[in-house]
């Protein structure tokens, strides 16, 4: 016998009796501004979000933002501060290097800060994790309330395999319950709130 | 005598653990500091209640088809294109861990949190087996560093204090001596790390949840620590024991909003990953994991343990543990939940954990799963007497109570003789070894006449005013 068939075995032996599996609500909330709620989760986490009239002030925005950035790479062609190939390095290791990317959010979440972020809008899986700064493109209209909803526009079969809600910086509280931002991944997290 | 290598002595270790007082009473502080960032956020979330017992029913359905699900899970990822493995117990999980690795020729291995690696004891079998292991979790590499076991399932340094961690990276990681800013020292970690996950030849992660519909998984950290090691390596191992499962993909709405909350007082942790499909050019595997769960299953008292979703909330709550330090448990998960896991494992080791409770029930108020937990305490107590596990003091005592409780003049006669003769007897006849209670504590005053004195008074004051 497999080990898998032990196992199923013994499962099936030892399982309790059949229960209903419950449908779970939605929970919306529509008595909360998603945006300004969105912000404040987001200053909370240890991010920030700036809303932006269009896409076109992305640009500006990175320059007064981060004026001291040597490499910066981003998926969104219109990115023109962009100054690393990403689609041109095919070893992911390569991108050790970067200090900021700027990348689009497909949609955020308005209860917990975080923007879902699936492969096929990134040239490396890695990206989010390895640069030591990042800045989500997203559009405002694009929000939902909470986790449940977020699941139900979520398609996976879209996302190219992977796929990662977002919500701040990377961050530790290992040592003594000190908040530190900057752990192993992003030490910043900037969303644009876009209005299309 | 029971030997310590044997048995786990809870009070006895949990003795030398309150010998600091002020770290005792800063871990004291500490975790409860998390319960109350915890009570915060779950305060903001109206249908919090109504949440936790939806999760409850969706674990007792996920138990009910456990089998089904599995296979529905497994289905599901072999057409993503991930390769899946079945461990009955933990040496095959290390066996299979052990020969993915060497097909490939792995040499460094990069590791996220994964508490079941840790009850499996995979580290000191793959270094054995000439593989650098690394944890990449900030809490972990610093118990690595230092050959000690997590404290605690979320924050597996908590029982160290900053200096403690500069100590144990200017030994290791050649930090500045001295040193013990926070952030200096995660700088310093970051840097060391860095190096590791670049230098990996595969990454091994753990999970939170499995989803049969889809046959992925969903890894949270707030580090980021999981991605950077599963998307640089060009293998990824993720291990699981087999209760992660869920049913639905929308049924990680549920349990992220009551994941990070409950554990640390976070709307959600910083990255919540989901797996799907391994990426160009790498290989994504999943090791299911039995190692004594299918036994549990078939406990119908204590089956409920598996629902737990590995929160730590109840460690943060549990005055015992907070006052304890998760090491005095001798068990990989610490705390109330680890108190009625292990002695499943073995009995007579872990027979003195579901006796470090006061039964107070915080720790089921807490539980995001409503796992009944100082029910399932007092049941494993029963069991342990039952099974004559109980040490020799706590069985002479319970028999002598059990006697007296049993034969009403015989106790009364003995409350009446302690009223009179306690406030008579010299001190060291009551205060000594013998007497537990009378260590750290005075014994109250005896009262002049017992409950039923007095009411069988205030009867016959009552019949006379008629």
């Amino acid at each position: 016998m497999t080990s898998k068939e032990y196992i199923l075995q013994r499962v099936k032996q030892n399982k309790p009796e059949q229960t209903l599996l419950p449908d779970v609500p939605d929970f919306e909330r529509l008595d909360v501004d998603w945006v300004e709620h969105f912000k404040e989760t987001l200053v909370f986490v240890g991010g920030q979000a700036i809303e932006l009239e269009s896409d076109v002030e992305v640009n500006l925005r990175i320059q007064e933002l981060f004026p001291d950035m040597k490499v910066i790479a981003s998926d969104i062609p219109s990115v023109e501060v962009a100054n690393f190939d990403l689609n041109g390095t095919t070893d992911p290791h390569l991108l050790k290097d970067i200090d900021l990317i700027v990348i689009r959010g497909e949609f955020g979440v308005a209860e917990n800060a975080a923007v879902w972020v699936p492969a096929s809008s990134l040239s490396h899986r890695v990206l989010p994790f390895i640069t030591q700064h990042a800045v989500i493109v997203l559009d405002k209209s694009q929000l939902v309330w909470n986790m449940h909803q977020a699941y139900k526009r979520l398609d996976i079969d879209k996302a190219n395999g992977f796929g990662v809600f977002i919500s701040g910086p990377s961050k530790t509280a290992d040592i003594e319950q000190s908040l530190v931002i900057g752990a192993h991944g992003s030490r910043s997290l900037v969303v644009f709130l876009v209005n299309k | 005598m029971k030997n310590d290598a044997q048995y786990t002595n809870h009070s006895g270790k949990a003795a030398a653990f309150v010998q600091d007082e002020a770290r005792t009473d800063w871990h004291d502080g500490a975790l409860w500091f998390v319960r109350y960032k915890r009570d915060i956020q779950i305060k903001k979330v109206p249908e919090w209640e109504t949440m936790r017992e939806l999760a409850s029913q969706i674990k007792a359905n996920v138990l009910a088809n456990l089998d089904k699900y599995l296979i529905q899970f497994e289905e599901n990822a072999l057409k993503n294109g991930v390769q899946v493995h079945w461990a009955k117990d933990a040496r095959e999980h290390n066996e299979i861990v052990l020969n993915i690795l060497k097909n490939k020729g792995v040499k460094k291995l990069v590791k996220s949190k994964s508490m079941l690696t840790e009850e499996c004891h995979l580290n000191p079998f793959l270094i054995e087996n000439g593989i650098e292991v690394v944890d990449t979790d900030l809490g972990e590499r610093i118990v690595q560093l230092r050959d000690e076991a997590p404290s605690h399932i979320v924050l597996p340094a908590i029982h160290l204090k900053k200096e403690d961690v500069g100590a144990t990276f200017h030994k290791y990681l050649g930090s500045e001596e001295g040193a013990k800013d926070p952030k200096y020292l995660t700088e310093v970690a970051r840097g060391h790390l860095r190096e590791k996950f670049l230098a990996a030849d595969a990454a091994l992660t753990g999970v939170n949840f499995a989803v049969a519909e889809t046959g992925g998984i969903t890894v949270c950290t707030n580090e980021g620590n999981a991605d950077l090691g599963a998307h640089l390596a060009p293998v990824h191992i993720a291990s699981m024991g087999m209760e992660k499962l869920i049913p639905r993909q929308s049924d990680l709405g549920l349990f992220l909003r009551l994941l990070a909350r409950n554990a640390t007082g976070q709307p959600i942790t910083s990255f919540s990953s989901h797996f799907f499909k391994p990426n160009v050019g790498q290989e994504l595997h999943f090791v299911i994991v039995d190692n004594g769960r299918s036994e549990q299953l078939g406990r119908a008292d204590f089956r409920k343990s598996l629902y737990c979703i590995r929160c730590g909330a109840c460690m943060n709550t549990c005055p015992v543990y907070r006052r304890s330090g998760g090491h005095s448990y001798g068990y990989t998960v610490p705390g109330p939940i680890g108190s009625i896991l292990s002695p499943g494992v073995d009995l007579k080791k872990y027979s003195s954990l579901p006796f470090a409770s006061t039964l107070c029930g915080s720790c089921s108020d807490v539980c995001p799963v409503k796992i009944d937990i100082h029910h399932q305490l007092y049941k494993w107590r029963q069991i342990i007497a039952q099974e004559n596990e109980l040490p020799l003091s706590k069985k002479i005592s319970m028999k002598v109570t059990g006697f007296l409780f049993s034969h009403p003049s015989l106790y009364r006669f003995a409350g009446k003789t302690a009223r009179t003769m306690l406030p008579l007897m010299p001190r060291f006849l009551v205060y000594n070894k013998l007497n537990a209670w009378g260590i750290h504590r005075e014994v109250p005053v005896a009262p002049k006449q017992s409950f039923r004195e007095w009411y069988i008074e205030q009867q016959k004051k009552g019949a006379n005013k008629e």
